[in-house]
């Protein structure tokens, strides 16, 4: 198991190097000049510029350079944020991004979980179509639609909670994680409903309940573990529906998060802070599905490597 | 039967998503397309039947606590660095150069204690500085300006705006920004403590007004050093000498408050105790937020303003950017078909303009048969530009027609494919759509493709001439016709379409050689290259000038927006009857 798991780590950074070199280099492509004044300087002051930021050099080399400082860490510096260090950037608006998509996280799953045993449990009854039906909407439509229907309701209308910005301590968190929730509550129910209906039919359940399991016995420890597995298996991908939700959802609530400047610093041809929230999202993204293999194991035994001991 | 279920319900979601999705597809965030100048325009004064959120008298309320919003965080606060709005704003209402933008928006004495000693040339001008502090209740001096200035024009300090702003102006401008001489050379000198002069290269009739201006304002040198690269990076490394001190900024945050400056020299005027900031990009929530109560003001963009352009708190502020075709008359070398003047003149002329602003923009934005704005420069007897140079390229089928024919008879051919370029927010892509549809209905054989580009992207198009047509625009720096009509003189920085006509480049040199202290006539040569540029060779084809649309609390009074450099100043601004 450990020469497992540091030979993944190994192949993390493999990864994380090469989304390195192909954005370093894609990006170059993108027309235009990083340095947004770039119409208003002289070419003295462009040249003097030019130096101060490094891009008068040749590509290769600035490639090693930024490959160098990557190593330890540094992000470089923003060309829109004047003398910011991109560190310091993502720092601040990672916070509410991480809180955001760890809730809309944590209470999709298992909010969905829940659905999904429900539907199985009384499968073929009111309670399975209404969560099938919530499911199905969860899947259709996305996020920022559900913002702003949050948003009008919940917060314009109603005056529950605050209608948007990152001023009001958890109350600014609640409707965009809610909305956020929404593809993985929907996702995990439907998993967990089909898998659950196919374990409870299985032989070994039907051998429990003979044996006089009780059924929640039976749900809980029998049928939910392994109608677990092909939901951790998505759970990667939606980590990273997260993120890309999280772009527009930010925006809506006017959230000062990460997503919303991933888009901007493309747009205005940031290049220090397009490769910075590049590798944030991709660090994060490999760390993910790193997590999910590993729990795999954990579920379920058979897939265990090296050896198979478990 | 089972199944049968399924798909019903399936179906209905899928048809109720659809219309969910519908409800939810107005929230692209637009600015109404982007002037080719970082979009740092402001407003003219607000037609009367507009004006009661802002003049009705009324006494300040006991909290004076005010909260708005800004499209965009704070690049920088570095004065001589700032190069965008939502900068140039905060630089306005924490600092102060020797002059300030009234609320009439005329400029007069801020740090300056009077109007400025000018030399009979007009090439020396001597400020006296008044009594005021720093935040730190240090005394501004004649060296703070002196330092902000040479650090400005300094090649190495990377300014926007330094060398745009004082090449030609300041004597010796150009050559230090050119590395050609020494930064200890600039026309700026401390006669003593509280005496600032200024010489100039040549006479600039406008030169009072740049005072004002971001670039121009005061730095204590002590301070700016001890704080090295830090400087300015957050609200703990700025210094004010305005009437508020920001804080709460951290360099990168969205959001930022001002706090009344205390040791400002007008302290009792300013009412506001503290304004709090929230950067929302996105209209509709501004407009949901300032429902809620939680916004005093909320911009209005895209589909919305043509919703709330009629609300009763709504207000129209006209601004003085203008917005133009530019034909480009040389493409990869070659003349393009729009270096054909009958050409040029025929598309200028066949586009309804009154339609789209009224329909397609709907967001306050007026027509334009003219490049200098309207209520932006008057002359020495108050009377706008406009009034002296009137109308030009107005919209008209049938002459339209005339000179399309002829076009193609002189390129001796019977149809032509072109290209627009504009931007790719939603509000371009409409009007884009427009253009087309009217061109290619009005003119028989004209094939027009339309290229959506992101603002840099347009940018690097425009400097490598690689386009036909592209829609453009165009806020000034300081409130002179020149700030507009400088951009198409032979190879001018912002030309970039190979237009070209030395009477025109002979007007301009003129209003900044023998005719700079001849208002009068100056303004005659400026209404000739107008009509030049627009009537007799079509050069570019004017659209509209720009407006925008805020909802704005009645309880909000006293504030004022400006035509040039920074968009308002709360310094004036009150909170009453909330």
């Amino acid at each position: 198991m450990v020469k497992y798991i540091g030979k993944r780590i190994v192949y993390m950074f493999i990864t994380l190097f090469l989304i390195a070199t192909a954005s370093f280099f894609l990006m170059q492509t993108l027309p235009g000049s990083p340095i947004a004044s770039y119409n208003k300087l002289n070419d003295t002051q462009k040249a003097i510029v030019e130096k101060k930021y490094g891009i008068d050099k040749p590509k290769p080399v600035q490639y090693a350079i930024y490959m160098k400082n990557l190593a330890k860490g540094d992000l470089g510096t923003s060309f829109v944020f004047k003398g910011k260090s991109v560190n310091d950037l993502l720092a601040t608006r990672l916070k509410p991004s991480l809180i955001l998509g760890a809730q809309a996280m944590v209470f999709g799953t298992i909010v969905g979980i829940l659905l999904g045993m429900l539907a199985a449990l009384k499968h073929n009854t009111f309670w399975d179509y209404g969560s099938t039906f919530l499911a199905i909407l969860g899947i259709s439509i996305p996020s920022f639609v559900f913002a702003s229907l949050l948003q009008y309701w919940i917060a314009s209308e109603w005056h529950l909670l605050p209608v948007g910005l990152w001023n009001d301590g958890w109350k600014s968190s609640v409707l965009p994680s809610l909305a956020l929730a929404m593809g993985p509550l929907a996702l995990s129910a439907r998993f967990i409903r089909t898998e659950m209906i196919e374990v409870l039919n299985s032989d070994y359940i039907i051998l429990a309940k003979a044996k006089g399991a009780n059924g929640f016995e039976i749900a809980f420890k029998h049928a939910f573990r392994n109608a677990l597995i092909p939901l951790i298996t998505v759970l990667g991908p939606l980590a990273a529906g997260l993120v890309t939700g999280s772009l527009v959802v930010e925006q809506i609530f006017a959230i000062p998060g990460i997503g919303e400047q991933f888009v901007s610093s493309i747009m205005t041809n940031d290049h220090a802070t397009i490769m910075g929230t590049t590798l944030l999202f991709s660090a994060f993204l490999i760390l993910v599905i790193f997590i999910v293999d590993i729990l795999y194991g954990v579920i379920d035994p058979r897939i265990r490597v090296s050896g198979g001991k478990g | 039967m089972k199944n049968n279920k399924w798909l019903l319900l399936m179906a209905l979601t899928l048809v109720l998503s659809m219309f969910l999705a519908a409800c939810g597809g107005s929230k692209d965030e637009e600015k109404p397309a982007d002037g080719d100048d970082k979009d740092k325009d402001a407003a003219t004064e607000e037609p009367e039947e507009k004006q009661h959120a802002k003049d009705e008298e009324g006494e300040p309320d006991a909290e004076q606590v005010l909260y708005l919003a800004e499209s965009a965080a704070i690049p920088s606060v570095d004065s001589s660095i700032v190069e965008d709005q939502v900068g140039f704003n905060v630089l306005n209402n924490i600092n102060e150069g020797l002059y300030r933008l009234n609320q009439e928006n005329i400029a007069e004495p801020a740090m300056a204690a009077e109007e400025a000693e000018v030399s009979e040339d007009g090439l020396t001008y001597t400020f006296k500085l008044r009594d005021a502090m720093w935040a730190d209740e240090t005394p501004v001096t004649a060296d703070d300006f002196v330092y902000a200035w040479q650090r400005a024009i300094d090649p190495a300090t990377g300014s926007p705006y330094g060398p745009f702003m004082m090449s030609g102006v300041v004597k010796n401008a150009t050559a230090i920004s050119e590395e050609k001489m020494k930064v200890s050379e600039l026309g700026v000198k401390a006669v003593d403590e509280k005496t600032f002069e200024v010489t100039l290269e040549r006479p600039v009739p406008y030169f009072l007004s740049l005072m004002s201006f971001g670039t121009f304002y005061p730095l204590k040198e002590e301070f700016v050093t001890s704080k090295a690269d830090a400087y300015a990076t957050n609200s703990d490394s700025l210094l004010s000498n305005g009437p508020f001190v920001l804080t709460n900024w951290d360099g990168t945050s969205d959001s930022w408050t001002y706090v009344k400056n205390e040791h400002y020299w007008d302290a009792e005027n300013v009412k506001l105790n503290e304004i709090h900031v929230n950067v929302v990009k996105d209209s509709a929530t501004a407009v949901k937020l300032y429902q809620d109560g939680k916004l005093d003001r909320a911009g209005v963009s895209g589909d919305l303003a043509m919703q709330y352009r009629d609300d009763e708190e709504a207000v129209i502020q006209p601004e003085t950017s203008v917005f133009y075709f530019k034909f480009n008359q040389e493409r990869d070398g070659k003349e393009t078909p729009l270096a054909n003047e009958n050409i040029r003149k025929a598309i200028a002329k066949s586009f309804e303009k009154e339609d789209m602003a009224d329909v397609v923009l709907a967001n306050g934005s007026l027509p334009a048969n003219f490049l200098v704005p309207t209520n932006f420069t008057f002359d020495e007897n108050e009377k706008d530009f406009r009034e002296l140079s009137g109308d030009h390229l107005e919209y008209n089928v049938e002459e339209a027609q005339d000179h399309w024919k002829k076009g193609l008879e002189e390129l001796g051919v019977e149809s032509l494919d072109l290209e627009i370029l504009g931007g790719d927010t939603e509000l371009s892509k409409k009007m884009d759509e427009y253009f087309k549809s009217q061109l290619e209905g009005n003119l028989e054989g004209l094939t027009i493709s339309l290229k959506e580009v992101p603002f840099s992207v347009r940018l690097d198009l425009d400097r490598n001439q690689d386009y036909d047509i592209q829609v453009s625009g165009w806020g000034p720096d300081f409130q002179d016709p020149i700030s507009f009509l400088d951009l198409f003189v032979t190879d001018g920085t912002n030309n970039l379409m190979s237009y070209s006509n030395p009477e025109y480049d002979k007007l301009i040199e003129d209003s900044k050689g023998e005719l700079a202290l001849k208002p009068k006539e100056r303004y005659e040569a400026f209404a000739k290259a107008e009509k030049i540029l627009l009537d007799e060779d079509a050069a570019i084809a004017p659209i509209y000038q720009r407006g925008l649309i805020f909802l704005h609390k009645p309880h909000f009074k006293g504030l004022v927006d400006h035509p040039f450099g920074a968009d308002y100043s709360y310094k004036w601004a009150y909170i009453s009857g909330k």
